[in-house]
């Protein structure tokens, strides 16, 4: 009703200075979610864009989940005696039969498969000694799994197959030993074999684990290095579709009982961190909410305190308890509506801003600036939010207003 | 017929364990176009049996019919409307609103009644204003107004929704005699069409004698009908 809404605004106007504070208070909260939530989610999806992009979606390891039952376990399963110090056989590691488990996982339909033989190694160049993962692929299969060759800076992913000793390196190690193309290195594997190897590319995927750590050679190489003869230990899997990593990992490790992992359990470390991250900023950004709460309740509370006689005019004049009520929560709403609007302006201005500054970042991901996810989620879910606040901090003094006896008011006027 | 009527009305309030009667048994009939003054010593609960026939307050026991309607089982939503409506309150105090002018001060219940539309309020608006002589006091808030301009601004707006009945406390208390005159002289002229019903608490012997009927109040009861 306009003649409510009149009234509201009036008192509001009444107390210009605290009014525009706590209009400022959402206002600020508001904006300051808006930018926090274009970085972090930026941020965020671009981390996992890359991820998808450059790592398979699903790996298959040759590990089990659980450690296998030993012999004597097996065999007396409900026994009275406990043996200690039991040591489990040796078993030759590698996944089992593994170009058939390729065919047939590529039989099921909108999954590329790929052999890898991944292994620690140590490159040495000149005096310098950096160790690092060696993957072994093919060329060929590798392609249709990962995007690495679309990230190489020099060189090809066919120089593996043209050079004799051919190896592929993460820009980040191959700075670290400064290596340079057509450099010739040695690789140094646990099993003590050395082999000297040409740099024939440099690639950089922007995820720092893989740039600073990762090194390509032909499948056939590594397991030589490894002294693993035909040995592969990782399938490396793309999908057509990505969402559907988790469930095709699922049962993958349940048909053939190796270690199937998703590109999500694969990164859950880093998407753990991103929960904690966004519960940090959901709820600092939240307590500068609840604080504009604060101001609303505490100006509506003054106004209803220096309003008590006009709550008795227009309770006698005929305005019922209810009319009263949503002047006063009008007054919240009206903040709420007011300090939303500046927000979402403060807001798009922090998000520019933010956009504008240029600078190199090395954490999970290589960036030169803010990765910023302009999405017009966020400015809806904070004005939600922040009505939500406004609402819940007018209702108590709002209630208070209405239960108000305008006799005794009157009375005490009089 | 009556236009308001009060049977075996009492309120007590009860503080702190003992409780205090303010209104004791009021049996009272008023008649459409009455001019009633309440009067009584100070204490005597004149004001408490104002705010029980205005509907601002409940009984403790008895009832009040409005227009032939028994308001004792209406809600307090149900009771605002029929203050809305039908009643029409004048404090001693002005009790304006402070942000807005005499003319939206007198708009304002018409506004929350919604009955007229703009064009039509705003006119009776200027007709109120102009029948109290307050036609150049429209624009000015009540902060910019004399206390008799404001008593009459307070009138004025009590009669906005053309209520049946006006209840004014002391109404006069805080004027000059010359503006308690004038205030008196408003009320006589208007329940001097007969229809409109005007009850106004007053200490002061001479203007009451002004009304048609007078009630006095002594202890909560009506001594002398
Ligand atoms: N909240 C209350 N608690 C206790 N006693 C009260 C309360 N309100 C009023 N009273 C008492 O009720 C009695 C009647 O009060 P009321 O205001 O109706 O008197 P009145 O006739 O209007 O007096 P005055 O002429 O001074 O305005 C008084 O004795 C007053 O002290
Ligand atoms: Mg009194």
């Amino acid at each position: 009703m306009r003649v409510l809404f009149d009234i509201a605004l009036a008192h509001l106007a009444n107390r210009k200075r605290q009014s525009v504070v706590s209009i400022g208070g959402v206002a600020m909260g508001v904006g300051f979610f808006i930018a926090m939530a274009a970085m972090m989610s930026g941020f965020q999806s671009y981390f996992i864009a890359k991820v998808i992009d450059v790592s398979p979606h699903v790996v298959m390891k040759d590990e089990f989940r659980r450690a296998p039952l030993q012999p004597i376990n097996r065999t007396y399963p409900n026994a009275a005696v406990f043996l200690q110090g039991l040591r489990p056989l040796d078993e030759l590691r590698g996944i089992r039969e593994a170009r058939a488990t390729i065919e047939q996982i590529e039989n099921m339909g909108g999954i590329a498969a790929a052999p890898t033989l991944r292994g620690p190694i140590i490159l040495r160049y000149g005096s310098k000694d950096v160790s690092g993962t060696m993957v072994g692929i093919e060329p060929a299969r590798e392609r249709r799994v990962t995007n690495i060759e679309s990230d190489m800076v020099t060189g090809k992913l066919e120089g593996l197959l043209s050079t004799a000793n051919g190896i592929v390196l993460g820009a980040g190690l191959a700075s670290k030993l400064g290596v340079g193309m057509n450099d010739t290195l040695s690789a140094i594997s646990p099993a003590g074999i050395v082999l000297a190897m040409k740099v024939v590319g440099i690639f950089s995927t922007g995820v720092t684990t893989i740039d600073n750590f990762e090194a390509y050679s032909l499948l056939k190489k590594s397991q030589i290095l490894q002294n693993r003869a035909n040995v592969v230990n990782q399938l490396r899997m793309r999908l057509d579709d990505v969402k559907l990593a988790r469930l095709t990992a699922d049962a993958l490790e349940a048909r053939y009982g190796y270690r199937t992992e998703s590109w999500e359990e694969a990164n859950s470390n880093v998407l753990g961190i991103f929960v904690i991250q966004n519960a940090i900023m959901y709820s600092s950004v939240g307590a500068i909410l609840v604080v504009a709460g604060f101001g609303i309740f505490n100006i509506l509370s003054t106004v209803i305190y220096e309003k008590t006689r006009d709550i008795a005019i227009l309770r006698s004049l005929g305005f019922s308890e209810g009319d009263v009520r949503r002047i006063f929560l009008t007054q919240g709403v009206i903040v709420g509506l007011l300090g939303t609007a500046l927000g979402w302006v403060l807001g798009f201005a922090l998000t520019e801003l933010l956009a504008s500054i240029k600078f190199n970042m090395e954490g999970f991901v290589k960036t030169e600036g803010f990765v910023l996810d302009r999405s017009f989620r966020h400015y809806w879910l904070v004005a939600i939010f922040a009505l939500v606040i406004s609402g819940l901090a007018a209702f108590l003094p709002a209630r208070r207003a209405a239960r108000l006896r305008p006799v005794d008011i009157i009375r005490g006027a009089a | 017929m009556f236009v308001l009527r009060a049977e075996g009305v009492t309120k007590t309030l009860n503080e702190g364990g003992n409780s205090v009667t303010l209104v004791r048994e009021i049996d009272l009939d008023i008649a459409p176009g009455e001019f009633v003054a309440i009067t009584g010593p100070s204490g005597s609960g004149k004001s408490s049996l104002l705010y029980l026939l205005g509907l601002l307050d409940a009984p403790s026991a008895g009832r009040i019919w409005l227009d032939g309607v028994d308001t004792s089982p209406l809600d307090s939503g149900a009771l605002a409307a029929v203050r809305l409506a039908k009643l029409g309150f004048v404090f001693q105090f002005h009790f304006l609103l402070p942000e807005f002018t005499a003319f939206e001060n007198v708009m304002i219940p018409m506004r929350r009644l919604g009955a007229l539309d703009g064009p039509t309020m705003r006119t009776r608006a200027g007709d109120l204003l102009a029948e109290l002589d307050l036609t150049p006091e429209a624009g000015k808030r009540p902060g910019q107004l004399s206390g008799g301009q404001r008593q009459r601004v307070a009138i004025a707006r009590a009669l906005a929704n053309d209520p049946r009945v006006i209840l004014a406390d002391e109404p006069t208390g805080n004027l000059d005699t010359t503006n308690a005159r004038n205030v008196f002289e408003i009320f006589a002229r208007l329940t001097g069409s007969g229809d409109r019903t005007v009850i106004v608490v007053t200490h002061d012997v001479d203007l009451a004698a002004r009304a048609g009927r007078r009630v006095h109040v002594v202890d909560g009861r009506i001594a002398v009908a």
